[in-house]
């Protein structure tokens, strides 16, 4: 990025980070448990940006793992276990489920792993729904306790909110950290070319792997902390919708843009909250804006906002496909022209 | 000086098409071997062969003695086997140095490593020492895509050697690059070869480039090798002269 | 073994319209590369249109399906195509995914708050009562509901390989550029498809929901079934889709009779899971490339 958009972009995080910040002095307590909810639903949206925006496969089970990390900690915390082991525990299963998932899935051509989480996604739904011995049934789990940290307690809305903002802030960090790693422009080499990246000694198969059970761990821990946040788990919340919904989440906002899951996350929560007062058309409204949306803007919002931000039509910008494709006599004939 | 790789009776049929009909050769270390033959010939069947992109219908391929016959792509790029291809594939939207990170950084350390170490794994130096030798270092910075065709073929080249690979793999470097910049590539790649001792093998269509390039030539034609030796030989072959132009 | 039977031809009876439903689905992948989400809520109103022209504008039963059929043709088909889909075919599959994902909602949403939330009653097309056939009792509707698929998929074939413009739809399907290239106009063959899949919903839809009731939430399970049964024959042949689903109803009703019904729809999705892992071109599908 140049560096006026640069600067641009740094004043709109700060103020965006000064909002979050103070608005539990501004809001009521239903407004301050939707936004933690946008926080909860962000970090599953970071995880299935990794897994769709980053390594490209296309996953619909993100919520099957946000439930597997609501229940874990809903049935262990309501039994008297501490929130950290929970916590802990539903992301580390969620990134075994994910790997043990993945492995047989990702053999195939990718469109079908879509096909496989949609299946797993619904099965796991069903278990939920079905074994009221383990997780209640219908009847779900009722009173999960908000935890303590050093003392302090988060019960109330405000304090849970931090506590969820302090969890996006982490995972943000962690994953700003993944991609700027080797791994990240690893990711970015399979999404792009895997043929390519496999000659360059990439092993494409373990990191779409990897990129996927790190998303689902995500989706557990993000589930870990929605738990205590509605203090109810039930099955409805983890049906296919959610996963749909999270998709909708990540490419609204810009697959593979960092911050994409912020603003996908933010639309997908707040704007149907912000359309309530049309009362029984409020989710008619959010639709026909997402159909909207996606018909104005493809790449999603960020992708709109790259495209503003770098000017098109520089002669030098053609793509190497477009090159390659137009053949080697375009390609000297523009070399003639520089 | 060592065999650095060994192909025996490579045979790859489509069906009832054979496009790679019982091949054999030998790579020495520090040598530069040139494949050339007509449209057709089997020269890019049989690079995909060597490098596991196809399954070969039979027979067996070694680098440095070991049996690599269809291992994977990367697994075979971990063995010290690059390649570049045909079709122009570096990766647009990173920098010439990312690209050459990239490149370079899947041999460095174990998986593990690679994410708790310094982003860049290690590799800034090196890639810019590579950038300059292919004097590609003022455009260290500039985003892939918005070089030049003759820069993103010298780049791609690049990416070939940095890992310092036992054998490089170039399919048509030449395609597409226009007069000055052949030159440089030319003159680029036998530098790599003196300097640093790199191996490689070029399946090229642009004789003059070839034959200034390699100092030994096989000529592939209908899946079989019928002509090698060095450039001048080669080229006075009459049956070289006949596969070209036809009957 | 008269049970048997009589759960067979149900069975085979809502696997014909899960094939219908598939079918459409398949040829607007085949086509246009058009995943659509809301092919569940496609099969789900032409029924509430019905219901609105009894209804509101007092027309018999016969006169508001054709009023409904054209209406569904014209905002599924025609509208669907030009408003939703032209604009983001170029920009690959997922955004069109997620528009179909937000129109699904759209049409769920709209018929609950403007026609209500319950469940309505949708006349059959033949009375309910039962006809013997070799000595077992069988449910006319479900023979009658059979015949009319069958009847529908045959001339759905002949028109794809025994027409002029069938051809050209199979080969834009198969080939576009080179469709193109031959002077077909691609553009309104996969109009056509458009068109032809709005039409499949709405037969669907008459077929089904005297059966299930009509409901603003039929499209959940129904875009699910017909998403599997597509998937189960096999993405990209609409024989495939019939097999698929024919199987999957005939499925689906002996796992309704003889499993739990908690678990009914857990066979569908093993199966398909199995087939994506074991071969995931499906029964009739030819292979595609891998990627990785």
């Amino acid at each position: 990025m140049r560096p006026g958009p640069r600067r641009l972009a740094g004043i709109i995080l700060v103020l965006a980070a000064g909002f979050l910040l103070a608005a539990p002095f501004a809001f009521k307590p239903y407004g301050i448990f939707i936004l933690s909810m946008w926080a909860v639903m962000t970090i599953a949206a970071i995880g299935l940006n990794l897994t769709l925006g980053y390594a490209g496969q296309i996953s619909l089970a993100q919520a099957a793992f946000v439930g597997i990390g609501a229940y874990i900690t809903a049935l262990l915390t309501t039994k008297g276990w501490p929130f950290w082991s929970t916590y802990l525990l539903g992301g580390v299963s969620c990134f075994a489920i994910g790997w043990v998932l993945g492995y047989p899935a990702l053999r195939v051509q990718h469109h079908y792993l879509a096909f496989v989480t949609l299946a797993f996604n619904t099965l796991v739904y069903l278990i939920f729904r079905n074994e009221e011995w383990l997780t209640g049934g219908i009847y779900g789990i009722s009173n999960v306790p908000r935890p303590d940290v050093a003392g302090w307690s988060m019960n109330g809305p405000r304090e849970f909110y931090y506590f969820c903002l302090a969890h996006l802030a982490l995972v943000s960090l962690a994953t700003w950290w993944l991609i700027r790693s080797p791994w990240g422009r690893a990711f970015v080499a399979l999404r792009e070319n895997p043929m390519r990246a496999l000659s360059l000694g990439v092993d494409t198969r373990r990191y779409t792997l990897m990129a996927f059970a790190l998303g689902a761990g995500l989706g557990g821990i993000s589930g870990a902390l929605y738990a205590p946040l509605v203090q109810f788990v039930d099955p409805t919340p983890f049906a296919l919708g959610l996963s749909l919904n999270l998709l909708l989440m990540v490419v609204v906002g810009g697959s593979g843009f960092f911050f994409a899951p912020f603003l996908g996350a933010m639309v997908a929560v707040l704007l149907p909250e912000w359309l309530r007062f049309t009362e029984g058309f409020y989710l008619m409204g959010y639709a026909l804006l997402v159909v909207v949306l996606m018909v104005v803007c493809p790449s999603g919002l960020l992708g709109l906002a790259a495209r503003l931000v770098r000017p098109a039509g520089r002669p030098g910008a053609r793509s190497t496909a477009e090159t390659s494709v137009a053949g080697p006599d375009a390609a000297v004939q523009s070399e003639g022209a520089r | 000086m060592s065999t650095v790789l060994a192909v025996r009776d490579l045979k790859k049929s489509f069906g009832g098409i054979v496009a790679v009909d019982g091949v054999s050769f030998d790579v020495t270390e520090g040598e530069i071997l040139g494949i050339i033959g007509p449209n057709g010939s089997g020269k890019s069947t049989l690079f995909n062969c060597i490098l596991g992109q196809l399954r070969p219908s039979t027979g067996d391929v070694r680098i440095d003695g070991r049996s690599v016959t269809g291992l994977r792509p990367c697994d075979l790029n971990r063995l010290g086997v690059s390649r570049t291809f045909q079709l122009l594939q570096i990766f647009p939207q990173l920098t010439a140095r990312e690209n050459l990170i990239l490149a370079g950084q899947e041999h460095k350390g174990s998986m593990f490593s690679r994410l708790v170490g310094p982003s860049d794994a290690g590799l800034s130096e090196p890639a810019d020492r590579m950038l300059e030798f292919f004097r590609l270092d003022h455009l260290a910075d500039e985003q892939a895509g918005s070089l030049s065709y003759g820069q993103q073929k010298l780049l791609d080249a690049a990416m070939a050697f940095i890992s310092g690979p036992r054998l490089a793999l170039l399919d048509e470097p030449a395609g597409g690059v226009n007069l000055t910049m052949l030159t440089s590539l030319r003159d680029r790649l036998k530098a790599i070869n003196v300097e640093r001792g790199a191996t490689f093998v070029v399946i090229e269509h642009n004789m003059e480039f070839v034959m200034a390039l390699c100092d030994r030539i096989l000529v592939l034609a209908e899946g079989r090798i019928i002509a090698g030796g060095r450039p001048a030989d080669v080229r006075r072959d009459p049956k070289v002269i006949e596969a070209y132009l036809g009957h | 073994m008269a049970d048997i039977l009589q759960l067979l031809v149900a069975g085979l009876a809502t696997g014909a319209i899960y094939a219908l439903v598939a079918i459409g689905f398949t040829l607007l992948w085949q086509t246009s590369q058009t995943i659509n989400f809301a092919q569940g809520e496609f099969v789900m109103l032409p029924a509430f249109f019905v219901l609105i022209g009894t209804g509101y504008f007092g027309l018999s039963f016969w006169p508001a399906v054709a009023l409904a059929t054209v209406v569904s043709v014209v905002v599924l088909g025609l509208l669907f195509k030009r408003l939703i889909v032209d604009p983001m075919m170029r920009h690959g599959v997922l955004p069109l995914v997620i528009a179909t994902i937000g129109l699904a909602i759209f049409f769920k949403e709209a018929v609950r708050e403007f026609y209500g939330a319950d469940a309505q009653p949708f006349p059959p097309v033949v009375a309910a009562t039962e006809v013997t056939v070799f000595g077992v009792a069988l449910a006319l509707q479900s023979l009658v509901v059979l015949a009319i698929s069958i009847a529908a998929v045959v001339a759905l074939q002949l028109f794809l390989s025994g027409t002029r413009t069938g051809r050209c739809m199979q080969a834009c399907a198969q080939n576009p550029t080179v469709a193109r290239l031959l002077g077909i106009p691609v553009e309104r063959m996969i109009l056509y498809t458009f068109l032809i899949n709005a039409a499949l919903v709405t037969l669907a839809s008459i077929l089904i929901t005297p059966i299930y009731l009509a409901k603003f939430t039929n499209g959940e399970w129904l875009g699910l079934y017909a998403f599997i049964a597509a998937i189960i024959g096999g993405f990209n042949q609409v024989r495939g889709a019939i097999v698929g689903g024919l199987l999957l109803g005939v499925i689906d009703n002996f796992a309704a009779a003889y499993l739990s019904s908690q678990y009914r729809m857990a066979i569908p999705l093993l199966i398909l899971i199995v087939v994506v892992l074991v071969r995931p071109q499906g029964l009739l599908g030819r292979i595609e490339e891998r990627t990785v």
